[in-house]
């Protein structure tokens, strides 16, 4: 159990120590045609704290797909709860971010963990045995976004039409 | 038997069903006019003076319906429910004795004939939810099987303490032994059993689980069976199924007025009549529909739990008991 | 696999059936189904299956303004609308870094709190008819015709107020709403006794409750559910006070939590929660700043700069998150709703394993759900 945020930050930091660096990427999407100037800047490090009143969370981690499944045991380790799985597609970057969010039910802690996946390869291991409550939430991202939860048990669609093939939160999505 | 006897009883018979439809009708009207009551709300006004005529609008509405038999059922049983469920209540009322004299057939065995049709009832309702073809109904059948089983049982244990207390069958019989001043019902019978108000008790919990009355109504629980066995009912088939429900809670009070209350008997022994015996059933027709809307439905093992655990073991240990006072003082 | 040969293969596993609880049920109050795997009246499994209402809210945040984007929230879940207004509004303004004058914010929670008791009040209503109790339903009804016309006075209509604007509240509380609003706290009160000794003290509800539908702490943990759920399970989380949002850090109010985790436990911790509501409500009144209720400078094309950011409010019904993606144009690049129905919807799976029917409608009945909200 941890007591402190930066306790957390430190594992985290820890977790992904020996990781290839990420490659820099800008936090936010500069769509085509945009200004230069108007994605944000871009963070220091991989494992940030952050000002929860400018943020709405406290910490803020990115780290490769393939590390999720250990920064959800890590959440779990500590008592987190899941908060939500979702997903934004960076068309211009050619990326997805899976945006996983967790809260504590005893302490006001708020994580925030990314992981970027290639947008025509979208999959990484899902979090569904860990945390079961992640099992409705990738199934609609999978359905929303295409992102493809490796081992998930069940990877059909949960709020579209069962037979839905579209994903209707791509941005090249034309109804 | 007179000449005149087969047009007594056609007479009668024809008198009964006015008495159950008429019933049944502005049973209905009441029970929609008190539930609004209950929740602070007019209920019914459109149709007539204060809605008097709403029961005759909704009759027209379910006769133009149509008699729809879903795909897959058996036909002829799905039919014949409707019927089935209706005699029993017409037949055990032709013993009732409204009064001294207004009584269709009085026989020596009315107690038991009442209890031997009504247990038809049981099969009837069963049938509906067996021969529609629908998961719902066949859970509902299965329910009301199970549940009109573990209520006969204590029914009939106190109608035995009663039998005993009384004996004789003769319902009219019964109730000239009640005459005289009130503390001569049998719901006050100490003498005979320290227990008999609890005996009515037991009694009228059983009737409301009989005749399928919340807190009881496991066969219908619309939050869980949406109808139960009606579901797949339209139309009149399911008006005769809504009339039986009412026909049966009808013979049902009046079967406890007469056995616990003294029937047509006066509270005060003189000016006894059909008044006392129609006041009294509808006070406690009152009862039922007022315990309707109080209560929420009970879940369905707690409803065998109080049969099994409770009721039962009540009902017999007060026969054992009247057994045993009318021994040791007689 | 189509439902049909789902519902065939349940079919032949033995002596258990498939029964469809909805879309069309009294149980399920909107269009939820639920696939009931049945072993008698026990319940094998129960699969939730959701979307027939869903209309794709998230998409249609990326296709409008930052601004008509507001009314979608009041559509979501349409029995506690001022929150999910709330969460939205507060998200923008603190993308964009706007502050909503106080007196605004003691509106919003004034507004917000009676919007949750008459969202408690109608689950008060709908859980006992769940459980075959009509009559209280009635009575819940007239008493939240009374918010209703109070916040509908005030904001011009009844479910989906769109009230909130991004930098106050769009127009200034009168002096009828604030008498009226007094005389409903002074009406309430006396009324939820009536409530404990009408209902909650009535036998046979007890017996329906007590000790049925357990959901355990560490159960709500791993799906995420929140709000009376988690709370009716020992654990005293409440987003007014984790992350302390608006004007709630000001307001002294308790967070009831019971430990049972059974459907009584649910059901007591929101009769209290309505008891807290108007205990903000009264002091939020007192306290009541005088001042604009709209923070000046606020651009009417707003272009909140790039970045993420998340805001977190306590609905009716539990956490509710939005997250929103801006990339500095007038319509947002992302809108993200974390529902509270939703995920507490997602236990019921597990929890209702081995449960009889009319057990497994009361667990229902005390999650309450609302299903724009799980389907959004």
């Amino acid at each position: 159990m941890i007591s402190s945020l930066q306790e957390l930050a430190d594992q985290f930091n820890k977790l992904i120590a020996q990781d290839v660096p990420l490659p820099t990427t800008p936090a936010v999407p500069v769509a085509a045609g945009a200004q230069v100037g108007t994605a944000a800047p871009e963070p220091a490090s991989p494992v940030q704290l952050t000002d929860h009143a400018a943020k709405g969370f406290h910490l803020d981690v990115r780290l490769r797909p393939e590390r999720v499944v250990a920064a959800a045991t890590l959440m779990d380790e500590n008592g987190f709860a899941i908060d939500a799985v979702t997903g934004v597609d960076w068309m211009a970057e050619g990326q997805m971010e899976v945006v996983y969010d967790f809260f504590h039910p005893a302490h006001a802690w708020r994580v925030v963990v990314r992981a970027r996946v290639p947008r025509e390869k979208p999959e990484l291991p899902t979090i569904s045995e860990i945390y079961p409550g992640a099992n409705w939430h990738e199934r609609e991202t999978h359905e929303f976004f295409g992102i493809v939860f490796l081992g998930h048990p069940n990877l059909t669609p949960l709020l579209l039409p069962e037979d839905a093939t579209y994903h209707p939160l791509r941005k090249d999505f034309k109804a | 038997m007179s000449i005149i006897e087969p047009f007594r009883l056609l007479l009668f018979l024809v008198g009964i069903m006015a008495f159950v439809g008429l019933n049944a009708a502005y049973l209905v009207w009441v029970e929609r006019k008190g539930a609004a009551r209950f929740q602070r709300r007019p209920g019914p006004t459109e149709v007539g003076y204060g809605g008097l005529l709403q029961p005759i609008a909704d009759g027209i509405k379910l006769l133009s319906k149509q008699l729809h038999v879903p795909p897959g059922a058996d036909g002829v049983l799905f039919r014949a429910a409707p019927l089935l469920v209706m005699i029993p209540a017409m037949i055990g009322l032709a013993v009732v004795p409204f009064s001294e004299s207004l009584v269709a057939r009085d026989t020596n065995v009315g107690l038991l004939m009442i209890f031997a049709f009504g247990s038809i009832n049981v099969m009837a309702i069963m049938l509906s939810g067996w021969s529609s073809r629908n998961k719902y109904a066949i859970i509902s059948a299965a329910r009301i099987v199970s549940q009109d089983v573990a209520y006969e049982i204590p029914m009939l244990l106190v109608v035995v303490t009663m039998l005993m207390a009384t004996g004789t069958m003769n319902l009219n019989e019964i109730v000239q032994q009640q005459a005289g001043w009130f503390w001569r019902w049998n719901i006050f019978r100490l003498d005979v059993n320290p227990l008999m108000p609890l005996t009515f008790i037991i009694f009228f919990v059983c009737m409301l689980a009989e005749t399928n009355r919340a807190p009881f109504d496991m066969a219908e629980a619309e939050s869980e069976l949406v109808a139960g066995a009606f579901t797949e009912y339209a139309g009149m088939g399911f008006g005769v199924f809504f009339i039986a429900e009412y026909a049966n809670i009808i013979l049902g009070c009046a079967f406890a007025t007469i056995l616990f209350l003294g029937g047509w008997q006066s509270p005060f022994g003189v000016w006894s009549g059909v008044f006392w015996f129609l006041l009294k059933m509808y006070v406690l027709v009152f009862t039922v529909i007022w315990v309707r809307w109080t209560f929420p439905r009970t879940q369905f093992y707690n409803l065998l739990n109080l049969s099994w655990k409770l009721l039962i073991p009540i009902s017999l240990s007060t026969l054992i008991l009247t057994a045993v006072v009318m021994k040791v003082l007689k | 696999m189509s439902a049909l040969s789902a519902l065939s293969s349940g079919e032949t596993k033995g002596e258990t059936f498939v029964i469809n609880v909805g879309p069309q049920h009294p149980a399920t109050h909107g269009v939820l189904r639920l696939k009931m795997t049945m072993d008698g009246e026990y319940i094998t499994r129960a699969e939730p299956v959701c979307g027939y209402i869903h209309r794709m809210h998230e998409k249609m945040g990326e296709n409008r303004t930052w601004a008509q984007f507001l009314p979608n929230t009041g559509r979501i879940d349409y029995l506690a609308a001022m929150a999910y207004s709330h969460a939205y509004v507060g998200a923008v303004e603190r993308a964009a870094g706007i502050a909503a004058p106080p007196r605004a914010e003691y509106i919003r929670v004034i507004t917000s709190e009676l919007n949750r008791i008459s969202s408690h009040l109608v689950w008060f209503g709908a859980f006992l008819l769940d459980l075959g109790g009509f009559t209280p339903l009635l009575y819940a009804f007239d008493d939240r015709e009374k918010i209703l016309d109070i916040l509908e006075a005030l904001t011009g209509s009844r479910l989906t107020y769109s009230y909130y604007r991004f930098g106050g509240v769009c127009n200034d509380v009168d002096d009828d709403f604030i008498r009226g609003t007094r005389e409903f706290v002074a009406f309430m009160r006396p009324r939820m006794k009536m409530y404990h000794s009408l209902v909650t003290d009535n036998i046979i509800l007890r017996k329906r409750l007590i000790g049925i539908g357990v959901i355990s702490a560490e159960m709500c943990r791993q799906y995420g559910a929140t709000g009376p759920v988690i709370r009716g399970s020992g654990v005293g989380y409440d987003v007014r006070k984790s992350e302390p949002y608006s004007v709630y850090r000001d307001l002294d109010f308790d967070v009831p939590v019971y430990p049972e985790g059974d459907c009584m436990a649910r059901y007591l911790v929101r009769m209290e929660e309505m008891v807290q509501s108007l205990r903000i409500i009264e002091q939020a009144l007192d306290k009541l700043p005088a001042g604009p209720v709209m923070a000046s400078g606020v651009p009417r094309t707003l272009k909140p700069p790039a970045g993420d950011c998340c805001f977190a409010v306590e609905a009716a019904r539990g956490r509710l998150l939005v997250r929103i993606v801006s990339d500095n144009k007038e319509m947002p690049y992302r809108v993200r709703l974390r529902t509270p129905s939703f995920c507490n919807l997602s236990l019921y799976e597990e929890a209702s394993q081995g449960m009889m029917l009319p057990d497994a409608l009361a667990l229902l009945g005390s999650l309450d759900l609302v299903i724009p909200d799980i389907d959004r």
